[in-house]
Formats: C-alpha cells, sequence, structure tokens
C-alpha cells in the first residue's frame, strides 16, 4: 500500500507491505542507512529517528502509521558538510568508537535538547538511558550532550 | 621519528567520526545489490539430538523462495570449521560442521538456509520447514558433562576435551611446608561480547570470472579467507574479503562462524548475490559466548603474607564445539591467575568441557576476567586471614620493575614460555590509592550510612597484547603529495584509522590531513594481514608502519638522488615536504615520481607486551533490596608509549563499563534441557547510561615495551580485566560485618540479597 511522508525536509511516497516497519522502509526503500537497526524489539535504540518532534523508534512504528508525518533521520540533522553543534560535540568529547549506536544516540540526545535545553547530567542519563551503546561506557556520550547544551539554548525559538 | 613529532601522544579528533556521526558510515547491512537474494537460517530448538529428517518442500514452494540448503547440498563431506589459535590434534574432532550434520547439538545451530527475494519471505518459508529431531538427554553444565552419561560426540567417547596444565616451581613442595593455605571454589557466568551491530555478510559471485566477493569481514579476514578457499574449493586469490565499517568486535565479531561459509556457498549456489544480517534473538544464540568458568583453587603463604604458591583445577564449559579461538579464555585461566604478582610456585590445571550449548570464544580479556576475579578474591581472604592489610599484601606480592623480565606459568601441551616485559607495578597501585583517596575513604569500609553499607576494594592486573607472528604495511606517496596507508590490521571500531594516520604521519613529518586514507582489512589492500586481536593492531600494524615509512624515506631519496644526481645518503627529506641534495638543491616531493612512489614493511614479532595496572572501586550495598550502586571506580593503567590518550580513556572506560555489566547484571542462563532462557535484550541486560555514572581512567606511559620500535602495549582490554574480582571484593567489604562473601557473579540485587539473607540467617542460627 501507498504511504506518504516527509523525510529530512522532502515528501516521499512508498509502495509498502503493511508489516513494513519505518526503520526497514528509511534504510531500504528510501536508502538512508544512517539509521540502524540494533535489535528489532524496541531496546537498544539503534534506530531513533524524530517523528513529529518526538524521539521515535523505527522499529517499532510500521512504515504506514508514518503517514502525514514529519521524520527527521540523522542524515537530516546536518545539511552541508560541516557537523552540527552536537555532532561537534560527540567528537570533541569521544562519544563514539564504533559508531553503530551514534545515529540514534544523536537524535535522541537532539530531541531532548530542542525541547529541554538545561536538561541536567540526572536528566541526560535518563534520556539516554534508552540507548544501549557497548563501546563507551557512556560517560563521554552524557558529557558530550551537557556540552552541547550552550548551542540549543542560543536557538531556543528559532527551528532546529 | 622526528624529535618534534606532533601527532603521536595527542589526543586528535578521530577521523572516522566525520561519517559516523552524519549517518554516513557503510556498515555491511547498507550495502545493496541488485538481484540481492536474502538468506535466513533455520536454527535448532532443540539443544541435542539426532537428526531424523528435515522436511523443506513447503518451503521451497512459498513464493520468492528460490533455494532451501541443508547439509545434504553439501556434496560428500559437510565441511568443518578448523580452530585459529590453539589448533592441537586432540581438537580435531570437537569442530564444528558449517550446518547441523546428523547431530544437533546446541539450541541456534543451523539447519537450514532459506533464500527468497525479501528477508521477510525468507523468515516466513523458516516456518514451514520441518525438521525431525530425536531428542538425546542434554548436557546442560559441566558437571553433567563430566559425568560422561550422555555425550556429545560419541566417537570420542567423552565429553573432556582436553586439559590444560600451568606448571612453575614445586607447588606441592611449597604447599608442603606453607605455613597458612585455604582452598576456595568460585564460578563466572556465561556472559559475551554483544556488539551492538549484529554480524552481517555479502557474497557475490562472479561465475563468468570465478571469483567470490564476501563483504563484511572483520578481525582476522587474511585467514578466513584461506578457510573458505579451502572449503569452498576456490584458489585463495579467488576470493576478495571487504571489512566495512564495523559496529563493535570485542573477541567475538570476525571469528569464521557457520555462516561465513553457508553465504558465500549460498550465493555460488543459486548465482546471485546474497545477503545475511543476524538478529539479535540469532545473535544471542549463535555468536561466541564466553567466560563460563569454575575453580577449586588453593593458595599457600608465608606469616609474612609472602605467597608461596597456588594450585587447584579450573573447569571450563566450551559449548557444543571447539571453534576458532575456543581454547583461548581456558588456556588464560591457568596461564595467567597468578597476574601481575610474584607466585613461585604453580600447579592449576583447566578442564575443557563440551556441553549442550552455544559455543564459546574469546571475549575481550579471555579467561583474565574469570581468572582475576578467582585471585583477587582469593587473596582479599588471605589478606584477611593473616591479619594483613589487604593493600600490604598486595604490595608484598606484586613483581616488581627490577625482577623484569619476569617468567610465568609455563602451559602443557603447549610448552610456550612467556615473561612480563616491563614496568613498576606497585607504581599504578600507589597513584590508584590515591585517586580514589583511599585514607580517607578507609574510614568507610563495612560502614552503613543512610541505610546502606559501604565497601572499597582495590585489585592489580595485566594485560598481554601484540601477538605475533608478524604484521604488513605498505605506504604510497602518492603524485599529489599525499600518502596512502595500506595495513593488514583490521578495525573493528576502535578508531584504527586515526591512530594508524597519527604513527604514519608522524614517522613521514607531514600534518595528518596529508593522509589520503588508512586503508585496512580488506583482502585486496596488503598482499598478507594478521589482522586485530589480542591487542595487537596498534602495536603489529603501527610498527610495520614505522618500518614501512623507513624504506619510503629510502625510496625517496634514491628517486631524488637520480633526479638531483647526487648519492642516495647525500639526501635529506626536510619537513616531509622536498627532498634537499648536497648545495642545496632541492625537489618538491609533490610529483616526485608521476606513479608514486611505494614502500612496505613488515613487523615481526614472538614476544608479548603487558600493560598493566589498578582498579579501586568504593561500592554501597542495600541491604533491603541487594542493589550495589557504584559510587567511584577508578582505573590506573600504564600502557606504554600512548598514540591517542583521547582513544585509550575511552577504550579503558568503556571497558570498565562492560566489565560491571559481566559483574552485575549480564548472564546467559540455560535451563537443564539446554534452552537459553536469554533470547532478548529484554532478558540479557547490559549497563545502560544511567547505571554507571562515575568511571575515571588515568593512562601512564612510564615504561615503553621494550619489543617494538613504537614502544606501545597493547591496550583496551584492561579496564575490563580486574572488573569482577574488584567489585566482588568490594561487596564483600561493604558487608563485612555479615561475613558476607561473594563466590559467584553476577552479583544481581536477587544474589547480593540472598547472600546477605543467607548470612543473617546462619548468625541467627549460632
Amino acid at each position: 500500500m501507498p504511504v506518504r511522508f516527509e523525510v529530512n525536509g522532502k515528501n516521499v511516497e512508498v509502495e509498502v507491505e503493511p508489516r513494513l516497519t519505518l526503520a526497514d522502509c528509511l534504510r531500504h526503500n528510501l536508502r538512508l542507512t544512517g539509521t540502524h537497526v540494533g535489535c528489532e524489539h524496541g531496546v537498544c535504540g539503534a534506530c531513533t529517528v524524530i517523528v513529529d518532534g518526538a524521539a521515535v523508534r523505527a522499529c517499532l512504528m510500521l512504515a504506514v502509521q508514518a503517514e502525514n508525518t514529519k521524520v527527521v533521520t540523522v542524515e537530516g540533522l546536518s545539511r552541508d558538510d560541516g557537523l552540527t553543534p552536537l555532532q561537534a560535540s560527540f567528537r570533541k568529547h569521544h562519544a563514539l568508537q564504533c559508531g553503530f549506536c551514534t545515529p540514534g544516540m544523536i537524535t535522541t540526545a537532539h530531541a531532548l535538547l530542542s525541547e529541554e535545553p538545561d536538561a541536567d547530567a540526572e536528566r541526560v542519563r535518563e534520556v539516554l538511558s534508552g540507548n544501549l551503546c557497548r563501546c563507551t561506557g557512556y560517560v563521554s556520550i552524557v558529557e558530550a550532550v551537557l556540552d552541547a547544551r550552550a548551542a540549543y539554548r542560543k536557538r531556543e525559538g528559532t527551528a532546529p | 621519528m622526528r624529535p618534534t613529532n606532533l601527532l603521536v601522544g595527542s589526543a586528535v579528533e578521530r577521523l572516522e567520526d566525520l561519517r559516523f556521526l552524519r549517518g554516513r558510515g557503510q556498515y555491511v547491512d547498507d550495502l545493496a545489490r541488485d538481484g540481492v537474494l536474502h538468506a535466513a537460517i533455520l536454527r535448532s530448538s532443540i539443544a541435542h539430538g539426532r537428526i531424523r529428517s528435515i522436511e523443506i518442500a513447503a518451503a521451497r514452494a512459498l513464493a520468492g523462495v528460490h533455494a532451501v540448503i541443508t547439509a545434504a547440498d553439501m556434496g560428500k563431506s559437510v565441511p568443518i570449521i578448523p580452530m585459529r589459535l590453539q589448533p592441537l590434534p586432540e581438537f580435531h574432532p570437537f569442530e564444528q560442521p558449517v550446518i547441523a550434520d546428523g547431530k544437533v547439538r546446541y539450541v541456534g545451530e543451523p539447519i537450514a538456509v532459506v533464500l527468497a527475494d525479501s528477508a521477510a519471505i525468507a523468515e516466513d518459508a523458516l516456518a514451514l520447514i520441518e525438521p525431525d529431531i530425536e531428542p538425546l538427554p542434554a548436557v546442560a553444565n559441566r558437571r553433567a558433562a563430566a559425568k560422561d552419561d550422555s555425550i556429545l560426540f560419541e566417537d570420542k567417547g567423552t565429553n573432556l576435551a582436553l586439559t590444560f596444565r600451568a606448571t612453575r616451581g614445586d607447588a606441592a613442595a611449597a604447599f608442603g611446608d606453607a605455613a597458612y593455605t585455604r582452598r576456595e571454589t568460585f564460578r563466572v557466568q556465561r556472559h559475551f561480547a554483544l556488539p551492538m551491530e549484529p554480524r552481517g555478510l555479502l557474497a557475490d559471485w562472479d561465475a563468468a570470472r570465478g571469483r567470490l566477493t564476501v563483504c563484511g569481514a572483520s578481525k582476522v579476514p587474511f585467514f578466513n579467507r584461506r578457510i573458505l578457499a579451502k572449503q569452498i574449493g576456490l584458489p585463495e586469490d579467488a576470493i576478495e574479503m571487504v571489512e566495512n565499517d564495523v559496529g563493535g568486535g570485542f573477541g567475538a565479531r570476525g571469528e569464521f562462524y557457520p555462516e561465513d561459509f553457508l553465504i558465500p556457498f549460498a550465493a555460488r549456489h543459486v548465482g546471485r548475490p546474497v545477503k545475511w544480517t543476524e538478529d539479535r534473538r540469532e545473535q544471542l544464540m549463535a555468536m561466541n559466548h564466553a567466560r563460563e568458568a569454575e575453580c577449586d583453587i588453593e593458595i599457600a603463604c608465608a606469616r609474612d603474607g609472602r605467597i608461596l604458591g597456588l594450585r587447584g583445577h579450573a573447569f571450563a564449559d566450551m559449548g557444543a564445539y571447539m571453534r576458532t579461538n575456543g581454547a583461548v579464555g581456558a588456556r588464560n585461566i591457568a596461564q595467567f591467575m597468578s597476574g601481575p604478582y610474584r607466585i613461585p610456585n604453580i600447579d592449576i590445571d583447566v578442564s575443557l568441557l563440551m556441553t549442550n550449548k552455544t559455543p564459546v570464544g574469546t571475549y575481550r580479556g579471555p579467561g583474565r576476567f574469570e581468572t582475576d576475579f578467582f585471585r583477587e578474591r582469593l587473596l582479599d581472604m588471605a589478606a584477611q586471614d593473616l591479619g594483613l592489610d589487604r593493600v600490604e599484601f598486595r604490595r608484598r606480592n606484586l613483581v616488581s620493575a627490577g625482577e623484569m623480565p619476569y617468567p610465568i606459568a609455563t602451559i602443557a601441551p603447549f610448552e610456550n614460555r612467556d615473561e612480563l616485559d616491563s614496568g613498576d607495578y606497585q607504581m599504578t597501585l600507589e597513584r590508584c590509592l590515591e585517586e580514589i583517596d583511599w585514607g580517607r575513604k578507609s574510614r568507610l569500609q563495612g560502614r552503613e550510612i543512610d541505610g546502606r553499607y559501604h565497601g572499597l576494594a582495590v585489585g592489580c592486573f595485566i594485560e598481554g597484547g601484540a601477538a605475533g607472528p608478524k604484521e604488513g604495511a605498505r605506504l604510497v606517496l602518492e603524485p599529489d603529495g599525499s600518502l596512502s596507508v595500506y595495513v593488514g590490521s583490521s578495525a573493528v571500531g576502535q578508531g584504527l584509522e586515526t591512530a594508524f594516520a597519527q604513527i604514519a604521519a608522524d614517522a613521514m613529518e607531514i600534518p595528518i590531513d596529508r593522509i589520503r586514507g588508512v586503508f585496512h582489512g580488506s583482502t585486496s589492500y596488503v598482499s598478507d594481514g594478521y589482522g586485530s586481536y589480542h591487542s595487537r593492531a596498534v602495536v603489529m600494524g603501527g610498527s610495520a608502519i614505522l618500518l614501512a615509512a623507513s624504506a619510503l624515506r629510502d625510496a625517496i631519496r634514491s628517486r631524488a638522488a637520480h633526479r638531483l644526481g647526487c648519492d642516495p645518503a647525500a639526501v635529506e627529506i626536510v619537513e616531509g615536504s622536498k627532498a634537499v641534495g648536497p648545495g642545496g638543491s632541492s625537489l618538491p616531493l609533490v610529483g616526485i615520481a608521476d606513479e608514486g612512489i611505494s614502500a612496505e614493511g613488515s613487523f615481526l614479532n614472538k614476544k608479548h607486551t603487558y600493560t598493566y595496572g589498578a582498579h579501586a572501586a568504593h561500592v554501597a550495598v542495600d541491604p533491603k533490596t541487594g542493589h550495589v550502586q557504584l559510587i567511584d571506580y577508578v582505573v590506573v593503567e600504564d600502557c606504554g608509549r600512548i598514540i591517542n590518550p583521547m582513544m585509550l580513556r575511552g577504550q579503558v572506560i568503556g571497558s570498565v563499563v562492560q566489565g560491571l555489566g559481566g559483574a552485575f547484571m549480564e548472564d546467559l542462563a540455560y535451563d537443564d534441557q539446554g534452552q537459553l532462557l536469554a533470547g532478548s535484550l529484554a532478558d540479557y541486560l547490559i549497563p545502560t547510561a544511567s547505571d554507571f555514572p562515575m568511571i575515571r581512567a588515568v593512562v601512564m606511559e612510564v615504561h615503553p615495551s621494550p619489543i617494538n620500535p613504537l614502544g606501545a602495549k597493547g591496550a583496551g582490554e584492561g579496564g575490563i580485566i580486574a572488573v569482577g574480582g574488584v567489585i566482588a571484593n568490594a561487596v564483600a567489604n561493604a558487608l563485612s560485618s555479615f561475613s558476607v562473601q561473594p563466590r559467584e557473579l553476577p552479583l544481581t540485587p536477587s544474589r547480593v540479597w540472598h547472600l546477605l539473607h543467607d548470612a543473617r540467617r546462619a548468625e541467627a542460627a549460632e
């Protein structure tokens, strides 16, 4: 069946089986492979994308449920060849190693800081606890997110 | 290396990050091919049984299914996966066939492969296959294995694959004379690497050219190509193994698994590209498990606290087959039980027992995590018995700098001699005590504050690295003056490209942005490679890069001399940008050769590096729930020459948190029928961002390794090795007023609560 939604600012129409997850649709039908699939049961958070402003597990959502929504994936966060302040902060703090969980961490943190640019360490840890990372031990990820808050405070009120 | 070397030793931001942060990494499942078929694998749901038949007709008839492959399609014999490390003849009968052949021996063993137009159709078809399996009694643990009532390999007549024995000095004599001895049993549970990216393969058979391309390779692609070539009947150079971005290895990814034959075989079978992506449930039952071991060991000391000897037995649960590196953990349990301590008399054997569970392999710090838990627990118990301060007890027994190189126990049937290479073990212990503020915190030991009992512990470790025999690198000065680095090491997500770019740029005296790329892992880049395991990539690959750089500088001098009309020895390469001859005549390196200049280097090594250090923990235990809160955790380690301190700290902290997973929560539990009880990430718990906020790492470079030109030591495993022992000792210390002695991991709230409950009951009964 056909499904129409917006991905990273572009309108798309895709023909999908009803059982296809949004994650698989993004990855295989739309070739946006930055969204990773780690568990397919909503625990690891690697597939997190932003749907109408909220961080959502794309493995727990069917593609057909995305009808008429606005989806942002990790590819949609940086529009040129540079890094966003959040991405640059991840690099500066060495908040990634193998990079597999990273897109989900970035989208989750982006959704959090867009809503709560003053989130404290405990809040950041609480929100990120839905995303599993096996490389970093999380210490550097939390530091990176906290350090990126300033950039979100500055642009509060403007579109992300 | 130039005196003004700028990059090695600096916290250079990683080159890899630019693609990973923007979703531009390319992992194997991200690859697409026209005409690709998707594979799904039917795995045994029975732990032990004889296959009577496999009915595939209904699955084959499903629309969109192109083939169903079973052992019957393998020709006259099903290929066997040979061991890569310790390939002893005794293990041969226990090696794994690439697909179940007559028997199934663990839940998760491949029985059939379906190829279909989509992964969803392939999975639908799995449900239509009907294997008829006659169940046999499952051997679900090492005790059942030792009874030999039910036997996995009937031809062998026993479930005992082999017994290793580590010896040094004369343990019997040492125990005979000892003033103090204590005997204890300990157990570490089965858990495993769980890299975040599941495994995956994409195989492409080019019938016209007779060539096979396999994407998804990692860790040891050259070795795996040798196995595959032999099994599939192709010359090695007809197979290309391609390493894509890799989402974590930790020892488990990149070994040769059944799928590493089945997917290329399937591609050739149907003449189309075939892709397989492991799902998480599959990974939990198919990827190498690790760690499950028990011991019954005894320590002997003099009254003054000198350790005189260590002896006893250990038992490693190997699972159903001897996989490529399955014996490493067991070997290390025996060989490294002495760790960084001076123990003159050792006699420890370890029995490798086959059970109906997923086969085991290495997981970061293989055997070392287990044996450090055994030893450090025993040391705290002995110190208490002897009335000695446990820090002072360790100080007295650490190998001193003056004793280096220090020989360690010899392993039979290997008989390879090994020695600790260098270091000042007491220095890292003292620094660790200082970092955690041991002096001030000592007062908290065993005290109840706001309803929780506080405990401290400190432990010492060594980490082996730099396995030989060699590694190769090739450097190319490109016509535009940039430098390409080709190396036989593999990336598994550890930041190899950045570390090697730092080493190569310094060796050639160029800025890092003149590194065109670091090309690694794939078999097309260098003629032979040995890969990334045993913390060897930086030491071996990095040293090979240094040697290649030296050869490249000679080649540049010789080319410049030819053009300047002088002797090569008279040419100097200045600032990595020009070749200057006698009298000041000079040539820019840009364009010095139209086709570029290439040079190779190969580093040979037979010795191991030993990174060393200490861990300390401060915990608080809630007696009502058994929950253990980690208040502070510090690691201090000396890894010799540090390439990138930021990346090294990242390795240490990440490694500690994996170790905390093993110490507190991770458990691949089985029932007595050999059914795996942890089939999802909701059952197999790993640390999350809210579990352990306070982990610190201090990395030092006081004692460079004397055995390689970089002076580097393998690092990245030291963070995990000591965690189990230190955490268990901290919990024992917190609950010392109840005489609680943890002897088994993981220390889940339930286990801690039961330990406390039992201790209170025992006290009340007295």
